[in-house]
């Protein structure tokens, strides 16, 4: 019992600390200036932010552990991916970086 | 990121194989029986059949098409350099969200941002998408495109846009990891 007790706890302190990273990834969002600072907060602090909830969920629920490592493993996969791909797709649509270098836009007639 | 050059060259590199004769194929297999027990979480008759069977009839259709896996070096050494690259990349997971907390919530909000190309030598289709994948979740770093050896990353924080120093302050940490799992 003191066992479990510590571990609900402890699953509750890491699910708290998931929650405040993907606040702060929502602060981010708010503040960042343009369009691919704006994806770099969001995809960092969801997917810590999402690891730790799920990790305090199988820390107050054991038995799910092995399902909840296996979603895991699938956000880690996915989720850079798909900003990977809403920047690339930006970035072709036309919407300029902030900032004084790109060098995407300097090679981008070899890409095409 | 698609990278046709590059893909075909992935694709064609293993010699072909025919059905479950091949490493390929039994590796596929592998791992979509693993994943079905996994998600199952139950050894029982039915289920243990079942995946067998769906994943031998998987495999053995699309083994060739599927080959994500045939990269993979399962030498100790490999398998030792996985579990090195977890490590290295949870604790760049971590840095970049504490190093993101502090900037969103500094009233300056001191950015300045720059997409910079930088070169990896990594040809294995998957050890380039892991590599992307770290990149994209480590401090301050997002992979917009890339195209034959070249990445194109959004840099929130630039230090250098030269191409070797950016290519060792971003990618190198990743990729003495990569070059061993996908050697």
């Amino acid at each position: 019992m003191i066992l479990s007790g510590f571990l609900d706890t402890l699953g509750a302190f890491v699910f708290v600390t998931g929650a405040a990273f993907l606040a702060l990834g929502g602060l981010g969002l708010v503040r960042m200036p343009d369009v691919y600072n704006r994806i770099q907060a969001g995809t960092k602090a969801t997917t810590l932010g999402t690891l730790l909830v799920l990790v305090g969920t199988a820390l107050i629920e054991p038995s799910w552990a092995i399902k909840l490592l296996l979603i895991m493993l699938f956000l880690m996969f996915t989720n850079p991916l798909s900003s990977q791909v809403l920047a690339r797709a930006a970035h072709r649509a036309g919407v300029r970086p902030k900032g004084d270098a790109d060098y995407l836009s300097r090679d981008m007639e070899d890409l095409t | 990121m698609s990278d046709t050059h590059l893909a075909d060259k992935g694709q064609t590199a293993p010699p072909p194989l025919d059905g479950l004769s091949g490493g390929v194929s039994l590796r596929l297999f592998a791992t979509l029986f693993l994943f079905w027990v996994l998600l199952n979480a139950s050894l029982s008759f039915a289920t243990i059949l079942s995946g067998l069977v769906v994943a031998g009839v998987i495999s053995a259709a699309f083994g060739r098409h599927l080959s994500f896996l045939s990269g993979f070096n399962l030498a100790p050494a490999g398998i030792f350099a996985a579990f090195q690259f977890i490590g290295y990349f949870l604790k760049e997971l971590v840095k970049a969200n504490l190093s993101l907390a502090a900037l969103v919530m500094k009233p300056s909000l001191p950015i300045s941002p720059a997409i910079v190309k930088v070169r990896t030598t990594l040809t294995d289709p998957v050890a380039r998408l892991l590599l992307a994948n770290a990149i994209t979740l480590t401090p301050g770093t997002l992979t917009c495109e890339i195209k034959g050896e070249f990445l194109y990353i959004h840099w929130v924080v630039t230090k250098s846009t030269d191409l070797d120093e950016a290519t060792q302050e971003i990618v190198a940490g990743f990729e003495r990891y990569l070059e061993v799992m996908y050697g």
